[in-house]
């Protein structure tokens, strides 16, 4: 186990291979009223970089600000701090106050709600010939036309769907449309906002495999946001894991499900439906380390050591890192209760609320 | 589980009307629901099962019309209720989660005043008294009673859930429905309400009707479920054992359609997002081509629920044998 106390800087990947890379980044939304100096922090100094021609998962509840890092990487939202760099420029920078159509044309967005992210007054066509235009893909009538059937056929939609309005249909071929859409202006990076939670179990998979083949077969990037762990594990190359507006842990997919180290990580796939699951729920056992994870303050295991200092990352494998005291190299990971039995229990009645919100483990600044 | 049936669903026909044609939604669909048992009704988007629901609510309205079978409650038809009496029975006997729970609240008003509404209208309490019942009701669900005065978009979307589920409770039915309870919702705040539900459902003792399309989810939670398709039951049969053996193709690739989170990562195909059942032809199985090549062709129509062992039915023609299928 190594540890990276050169501060929290992951890999430092030859920025070429590197199609988005994000430092810092952070974003404190204001609370309160008019005058109120009251804000919280929704995203805080996030560090990480989205490989050329690699899907990157950013996995959380909801709540834990993974919409918001999507949303910041659009454009979306102005981040409190922090850069992004696209094609060697730092966007924030070159870019002050909104997106360039240079930038528009490699980064594009879908959205979770195909119901709501298409407009219902307008044809199929529609969707597609705006972002040809204005981004000077098709000037012709007919080359419009070509171009949007090309489109309709690479995301596994018919021609003549081009003359449908939204509400005629499914749920899975309107978020295909929306995917289309985003392909439209042929960007290089797709942020995907849970595009499959609304959808059907029958169409899922089929929006899942779109998205991998772009990635193999035209070399798009993709942050694909979602709270489902198996869609990552299926299509994610590398899967970060966001709690309470910090990344707690990425690697590979495949590793980081077999091994999730981070207690927040564990907490998220032992809730995983599974029938094969020999360890049956225990309510008792869940306050615990839901408790212990959402107050990282008062975690029983640490002690103070999570208040008096921020977790750095630290290397437990190839590939896969982790940012929890747990895995500092002075403790051995044989201690680490959530694995272990330990009599250290704290009770439960004075346990939060379940639903509490992970709001109060953000740091309100006043 | 005892085995007298509360709710007995027989040859249940449900269509729709359209201009120029007809969509059978429910084709002759036939279970039951034992007291204190939790059954779940599995199948993708389309293929009847929420219409299934809505028929035992008496929900359905125009173009949807029940046109055959029986639906019997405790002996009781509901299929005859009318007015009154079928105002009385709807949630006092047979109450229902709806699909999107977090937006069936009303955004408008408290959820103190939402709960008191249910107690005044069915039991005819006084609001003082409704208010501790309310109170009652949310300790039940784990929720702090200081939050009858909240409105719902101050509490977050597992409490609003919680909320929607004690009000299903109030008044004490034997049966619940659930349709797709927890769709909106992150897997931490799913499992916690699940397992709250499956602790409610033993210590009250009522009855659950579990509409999902999360075969693992549903077999986590349900001690007997059926699968439907295109309106159609395929397989009826003891959860864990249908999980752990399908005997019907489709089954299995409900089954398959959500990735693993364990073992190699494999290539799935998912369900076809085209074969539905929306053009009347309900009805026929779409799955035949994935049966054995001894198998007569079900192209034409689903068959009828076979029992081949007791207790366990699946829809295959009779001169299959079970050891062809049980793959």
């Amino acid at each position: 186990m190594t540890t990276d106390t050169g501060q929290r800087r992951p890999s430092t990947a030859p920025i070429d291979d590197v199609s988005v890379r994000v430092r810092g980044l952070t974003k404190d939304f204001p609370l309160g009223g008019l005058f109120s100096r009251r804000s919280m922090r929704a995203v805080d100094n996030v560090d990480f970089d989205i490989p050329r021609g690699t899907i990157v998962a950013l996995v959380g509840e909801s709540g834990s600000g993974k919409s918001t890092v999507a949303r910041a990487l659009a454009r979306l939202e102005r981040p409190t701090a922090g850069s992004i760099v696209v094609g060697g420029r730092d966007v924030l920078k070159t870019e002050k106050s909104a997106a360039s159509r240079r930038y528009r044309g490699t980064v594009q967005m879908v959205f979770q709600d195909p119901f709501g992210s298409l407009n219902p007054a307008h044809r199929v066509e529609h969707f597609l010939e705006r972002p040809l235009r204005i981004h000077g893909k098709a000037r012709s009538r007919q080359e419009v036309r070509r171009r949007s059937a090309e489109l309709m056929r690479t995301v596994g939609l018919t021609e003549d769907m081009l003359d449908s309005y939204p509400h005629e249909l499914s749920g899975g071929q309107r978020q295909r449309v929306s995917i289309a859409r985003a392909l439209a202006v042929d960007p290089e990076i797709i942020l995907a906002d849970e595009p499959t939670s609304m959808l059907d179990v029958s169409v899922r998979i089929g929006i899942l495999n779109l998205m991998a083949r772009l990635r193999d077969e035209r070399g798009i990037s993709m942050l694909f946001i979602t709270h489902d762990l198996a869609s990552a594990r299926y299509v994610a190359d590398t899967t970060l894991v966001m709690f309470a507006g910090a990344l707690v842990e990425g690697g590979e997919s495949l590793e980081l499900m077999k091994n999730p180290s981070h207690p927040y990580t564990q907490l998220l796939l032992s809730a995983v439906p599974d029938p094969a699951r020999t360890v049956r729920y225990d309510p008792h056992q869940r306050a615990l380390l839901r408790r212990a994870v959402l107050a990282p303050t008062a975690c029983p295991w640490q002690g103070p050591d999570c208040s008096a200092t921020v977790p750095v990352r630290h290397t437990i494998g190839p590939d896969h890192w982790v940012r929890c005291h747990l895995y500092a190299p002075q403790v051995s990971a044989a201690a680490n209760p959530l694995l272990t039995d330990s009599d250290a229990q704290p009770d439960l009645d004075s346990a939060p609320d379940l639903d509490v919100a992970p709001a109060p483990t953000r740091k309100a600044t006043r | 589980m005892s085995t007298t049936p509360i709710l007995e669903v027989t040859n249940l026909r449900v269509e729709y009307h359209g201009d120029n044609r007809q969509v059978v939604a429910v084709n002759d669909v036939s279970f039951s629901i034992g007291e204190g048992e939790i059954f779940g009704l599995a199948g993708e988007s389309g293929c009847g099962k929420s219409t299934v629901a809505n028929a035992i609510m008496r929900l359905l309205k125009d173009p949807a019309e029940i046109t055959g079978g029986q639906i019997r409650f405790r002996g009781r038809d509901l299929l005859a209720m009318r007015g009154e009496e079928l105002r009385r029975f709807r949630w006092k006997e047979i109450a229902m989660i709806f699909q999107s729970a977090m937006n069936s609240l009303n955004p408008v008003m408290t959820i103190g005043s939402q709960m008191v509404d249910i107690f005044t209208t069915h039991e005819g309490l006084s609001v003082k008294q409704a208010r501790s019942r309310s109170a009652e009701l949310l300790r039940l669900v784990s929720i702090d009673p200081v939050r009858l005065d909240s409105y719902p978009h101050q509490l977050s979307g597992g409490m609003r859930q919680r909320a929607v589920i004690a009000m299903a409770l109030a008044l004490e039915p034997s049966l619940l429905i659930m349709d797709e309870p927890t769709t909106a919702l992150d897997v931490v705040v799913q499992q916690e309400i699940m397992a709250q539900i499956s602790d409610l459902q033993r210590q009250l003792g009522f009855s659950v009707l579990f509409i999902t399309h999360d075969m693992s989810l549903m077999v986590e939670l349900s001690h007997r479920m059926a699968v439907m398709h295109s309106g159609r039951l395929v397989e009826m049969a003891d959860a864990e054992l249908m999980f752990a053996s399908p005997l019907h193709p489709y089954t299995l690739s409900l089954m398959n359609a959500f990735p693993p989170l364990t073992g190699p990562r494999v290539r799935l195909t998912g369900l076809s997002d085209s074969v539905r059942a929306t053009d009347g032809t309900s009805g026929s199985c779409s799955f035949h081509v994935a049966c054995p090549p001894d198998r007569a062709n079900c192209s034409g129509n689903i068959p009828d629920l076979r029992e081949v062992q007791p207790g366990r039915f699946v829809a295959e023609h009779p001169r299959t044998s079970i050891e062809g299928t049980a793959a």
